[in-house]
């Protein structure tokens, strides 16, 4: 990698090479790309199990895999992919790293505690490692009970220990970026100046600190009522099953925000940059962001539709689930206004971020089917849930992912990855998700139940569609992992701005310095300063 | 004062002490919204199996001890009275008032904790720790089970953060005692108020819920 920025000083990659300069680092670059290793590991884990999942879906009769195994592959998928892979994905890495870089910051607020979050989550992970080893988890991601605290034979306590530690991981991540943008601005940088990023990432961090208590302390319960044998959650024992499900859902629906928020936030930087138009609608985009986060935690009950909760209840989740699409139709529409006579550039990101909108609009409005009672009575634990989720959380929030990744990569590493490449592996990948989870939404309209490892003879055709999509779609990952290696050591060095971006992190050099800015920046006026006839030049990049 | 107080420690990626304390503080309000938050999961979970068992609850309501409840109940409304002289005293310069109130802010915590253990050790002799040895007759004996799971739960938690809370205060005790704090500079002894008193609250919440409840 680039070992001297431009203007002769050490960047925060060059500042120390020992393992020991990594491992106590506070810089907040640094701890960015210690999450990044670590969150690619978790994915490359659950990634197989998704793997196994559709080989062994290939065929309608359980051949590959036992029911048991079964069971314990859509669980390890389930549960790595969402607490080890999904909330960290984009703020811990790309948040970390962009946030105080584009506030003029020099770090967050707490650096030290923006490392301890690292081992956490790395402790959290052990947990969910041993889990493996040890055999598995059987109960699926959402532990319900009283399946997971009497009748499950697998590791559950084990499992709930790494997902109760990584729930601080995200608390102590949330904690941080709330201070730091209330408290870390650069002068002139006003909450209105803020790049739309940095606005989801604080709405993320309200959800993020205010949510995941709750599932600590429900998991904290699930431990003490399977190792005890009391608690309020086993009708046997005299308490409620729908409890432990309104509480999991009271985080676990806004863990989706977690998910979806930042990915906005990417691709908001991403569309304003290679349409080379300020974004449409500023301020509307902003309310929204937090529109979502707070009418988030008002739609958990959605999940619970056929659960027997009483049926008012049901009505006005109903009712408040289609309410949260309209600020997330708000943001699509301005997106597209964007685009609307932009100059449009088709660089990797900007592909990736396209995708991104179709992909989550495609997830948006299946959601308001599952949000419509009678319909969701009829579709609810089929795979039309399955790619619904998949269309938000693979379709929206790891390609807004990847997004961020091809992004940003010159900044992190001061390096240029091959074009061409990079382009086709953004098609590849979405061609390859449709065609993995497209045929799902069929399949589960025909009422294909989820969480079988067997199905009756007609829905082959789809699921051989759908795994050989799979195919495509590891591909696609596979291939930004290839020649973004190979762009460490080939690329051609980037330059501060090789996208000709608006933006303070753009302003310093890549990959930028330890305190990030050689002098406090200052800033004079709105984000997204991008003027439409500047592309006619084309200051940017190639 | 001024002379010989001694100057915050300014990390060097805060503009000056003052944006480095607004920042700790507002930091120490969002953990006690996490905290709030996740007690909150214990109180929702009191809230729904009460209306499940009303019936169980009042009998299990009046199976605790009232009067060790009630005077822990005032020692812990006393340690944030003394707490809160003890912010005061730093926040003026007063460094061995401050020194004293702190550490009878953490006497009085673990003197709740001798009383509070006093009667957990009693109710555990009685039958009433719930899980294969819990002995109780009477109606609705899963119901009652119930209410003392969340009582030993709920003020089991409560204990391990007045734990930590007393190692924090003896801490910042201590730091006061050697002199590290001035009235430029007490932020620690400010969040470890927040933090004392937040614990406060939620006794005060829970010691109607498991002391006061159909005692009429």
């Amino acid at each position: 990698m680039t070992s001297i920025t431009a203007n002769g000083g050490p960047s925060y990659i060059s500042a120390g090479y020992t393992l020991r300069s990594w491992l106590t680092t506070r810089d907040h670059k640094r701890i960015a790309l210690l999450y990044l290793v670590s969150i690619l590991f978790f994915f490359v884990i659950a990634a197989v199990a998704a793997a196994m999942i559709r080989i062994e879906l290939l065929t309608p009769a359980g051949d590959l895999v036992d029911d048991d195994t079964y069971n314990k592959l859509f669980t390890v998928h389930g549960v790595v992919m969402v607490w080890f892979f999904l909330i960290p994905s984009i703020p811990a890495t790309f948040g970390n790293f962009l946030i105080p870089l584009m506030i003029g910051a020099k770090d967050v607020a707490f650096p030290r505690l923006n490392l301890a979050s690292w081992y956490v989550y790395t402790l959290g992970g052990l947990f969910v490692v041993g889990t493996l080893i040890a055999g598995g988890v059987d109960t699926g991601w959402t532990f319900y009970t009283p399946y997971t605290t009497m009748f499950s034979n697998s590791h559950v306590i084990a499992a709930v220990t790494g997902v109760f530690i990584v729930g601080f991981s995200s608390i102590f991540t949330g904690l941080n970026f709330i201070v730091t943008v209330h408290q870390m601005r650069a002068p002139g940088m006003t909450w209105f100046r803020l790049p739309l990023f940095v606005w989801a990432h604080y709405a993320t961090s309200l959800v993020m600190v205010l949510a995941t208590p709750v599932l600590a302390m429900t998991l904290a319960l699930i431990a003490i009522e399977r190792l005890l044998g009391v608690g309020i959650f086993d009708p046997a024992l005299g308490g409620d099953p729908l409890l432990f499900q309104h509480l999991f859902w009271f985080y676990s629906h806004p863990a989706v925000y977690i998910m979806i928020l930042p990915a906005m936030g990417v691709v908001s930087e991403v569309i304003a940059c290679f349409a080379r138009k300020p974004i449409f609608g500023y301020r509307f985009m902003v309310y929204s962001l937090l529109a979502i986060a707070a009418v988030g935690f008002m739609v958990w009950g959605h999940h619970m539709f056929v659960s027997g909760q009483s049926m008012y209840a049901g009505m006005v989740f109903s009712l408040l689930s289609f309410l949260v699409a309209i600020p997330s139709a708000i943001k699509v529409f301005n997106w597209t206004a964007t685009l609307y006579k932009g100059s449009i550039h088709f660089d990797a990101p900007m592909l990736y971020a396209l995708g991104f909108i179709g992909l989550f609009m495609m997830g948006g409005i299946t959601g308001i089917w599952l949000a419509a009672l009678a319909a969701d009575v009829h579709l609810t634990d089929t795979y039309f849930v399955v790619a619904h989720f998949h269309y938000i959380m693979v379709g929206g929030a790891v390609m807004a992912f990847f997004a961020a990744l091809h992004f940003w990569w010159p900044k992190v590493t001061g390096r240029l990855y091959p074009d061409g490449w990079a382009r086709a592996g953004a098609i590849v990948m979405f061609v390859g998700f449709n065609l993995t989870f497209f045929p799902q939404y069929i399949a589960g309209f025909l009422g294909m139940p989820r969480r079988y490892h067997a199905y009756p003879d007609e829905f082959q055709v789809l699921n051989v569609l759908s795994s050989g999509g799979a195919v495509v779609l590891g591909v696609g990952y596979l291939l930004p992992l290839l020649y973004l290696g190979w762009s460490l050591r080939r690329g051609r060095l980037a330059g501060a701005n090789p996208w000709g971006a608006t933006g303070l992190e753009w302003q310093t050099p890549s990959p930028p310095p330890p305190d990030n800015f050689a002098s406090p920046p200052r800033v004079e006026g709105p984000p997204y300063a991008y003027h439409a006839e500047q592309a006619a030049g084309d200051s940017h990049g190639r | 004062m001024a002379a010989d107080s001694t100057p915050a420690i300014v990390a060097s990626h805060f503009s000056d002490a003052d944006n480095q304390e607004t920042a700790a503080t507002l930091g120490m309000w969002i953990f006690l919204a996490t905290e709030v938050l996740f007690f909150g999961v214990l109180f929702a979970g009191y809230a729904v199996t009460r209306l499940i068992h009303p019936e169980a609850f009042g009998n299990g309501g009046r199976h605790t001890d009232v009067l060790l409840g009630s005077i822990n109940t005032a020692i812990l409304l006393t340690s944030s009275l003394t707490m809160g002289l003890a912010v005061r005293a730093s926040s003026v310069g007063w460094r061995r008032s401050s020194v004293t109130w702190l550490t009878l802010s953490a006497i009085l915590g673990v003197a709740f904790l001798v009383i509070k253990g006093y009667e957990w050790y009693h109710e555990s002799l009685e039958g009433l720790l719930p899980g294969p040895g819990f002995d109780y007759s009477g109606p609705d004996v899963p119901g009652v089970e119930l209410f003392f799971f969340l009582y030993f739960t709920m003020t089991g938690a409560h204990a391990v953060h007045l734990s930590i809370g007393i190692l924090v205060v003896a801490s910042v005790a201590v730091l006061a005692a050697r002199d590290k704090f001035s009235a430029d500079y007490h932020t620690p002894v400010v969040l470890t108020g927040l933090y004392w008193h937040f614990i406060d609250v939620v006794w005060i919440f829970l010691y109607p819920l498991f002391y006061l409840v159909s005692r009429s």
